[in-house]
């Protein structure tokens, strides 16, 4: 005797099957979709995920999740790097994960809802920051470290993405630590 | 971190506003789920009530009647069950004295009040974006101060 599978209705129908034994709430999409109508658990990902893999089907969504995680990671070792790293970023990313870049950079936009660019500048605007906070440096040598060629070029970026200049984000987390310092410790504002 | 969608609050004594927030929220790429109180005080009662979910991002009007919004801040500041939350004041234009004090007091956002849809959506949707990377990519809230 010979068979003849319709792979597709087939998956579709091991899926269909596995999602109801999991009880879980959800509509099956084209192309092998599915939404579900609550989000899941980490347990309940975690278990339905270890039951496909019996029947040798994948969820690629982490897959993808991980990949724009190991973007991440890129990013924030390329900003907080101590030695300015002599490469493009699209270039230094690609290289590091083995993939062009148009691509990670579609994938990027899909899953964290913003660009690769502009993850950088929130990140470099974020490294400023604490740097701000840590008061050892000046301006000058935080738009240096950060690679901006000025500060002017660093204040107008943190600008744009805080909607406060450097100077009045300063002022701001300084009165805020006075404040908490008197909450502590009512005398102080006696001395 | 892995996140389906942000829980949001938004506390403002009139309905359209609350309307116009619910309706931009909803149209958003990122998934929303929003939850509205029209004063300070019940705001405050539902988030203090030990079975609330603590949302993502709260929403408030500067002048919020019931509560002050000033109040509502200092309540949340100084309750630790509130540090992964992020507080954003909106408010018709008020000098920037006053903005850098909601500062101060803890708040993370301030928003000027959009009366317009578009404009509205412009900027909700630039705060939402900013707090779906706050919560997902482990940056320090703490160092969060956005004026949009």
């Amino acid at each position: 005797m010979y068979v003849k599978f319709d792979f597709n209705a087939l998956c579709k129908k091991v899926l269909d099957e596995k999602l109801k034994e999991h009880g879980l709430k959800y509509r099956l999409l084209n192309f092998g979709e599915v939404e579900f109508y609550e989000p899941l658990t980490q347990e309940q990902h975690n278990l339905f995920k270890k039951n496909l893999e019996d029947y040798g089907i994948e969820i690629i969504e982490s897959q993808k999740t991980a990949l724009v995680q190991k973007i991440k990671d890129a990013i924030v070792e390329l900003v907080f790097s101590d030695e300015i790293i002599p490469v493009k970023a699209s270039i230094y990313i690609s290289e590091k994960l083995n993939h062009s870049y148009g691509y990670l950079s579609n994938l990027f936009s899909e899953v964290a809802y913003t660009s690769i660019e502009n993850f950088i500048i929130l990140q470099k605007i974020e490294h400023a920051k604490a740097l701000i906070i840590r008061n050892k440096q000046s301006l000058t040598e935080i738009a240096h470290k950060l690679n901006y060629s000025s500060v002017a070029h660093l204040s107008t970026q943190f600008k744009n993405t805080t909607g406060i200049t450097p100077s009045q984000f300063q002022k701001i987390i300084g009165r805020r630590r006075r404040v908490q310092s008197m909450v502590i410790n009512p005398k102080m504002q006696y001395e | 971190m892995n996140k389906e969608f942000l829980n949001v609050i938004v506390a403002d004594s009139d309905d359209n506003t609350l309307i116009f927030f619910k309706n931009i929220l909803k149209e958003l790429k990122i998934s929303v789920k929003v939850q509205c109180f029209s004063n300070g005080k019940n705001l405050m009662e539902y988030l203090n009530n030990d079975d609330a979910v603590v949302p993502e991002i709260v929403f408030i009007n500067y002048a919020i009647p019931g509560k002050t919004s000033m109040e509502c801040l200092e309540d949340i500041t100084s309750n630790s069950k509130f540090k992964n939350m992020v507080t954003a004041i909106f408010s018709e234009p008020i000098p920037e004295n006053e903005i850098e004090d909601i500062f101060v007091k803890g708040a993370h956002i301030f928003m000027k009040k959009q009366d317009c849809f578009d404009k509205l959506k412009k900027v909700l949707t630039e705060v939402i974006t900013i707090n779906w990377q706050y919560h997902t990519s482990g940056l320090n809230k703490d160092n969060l101060i956005l004026k949009v």
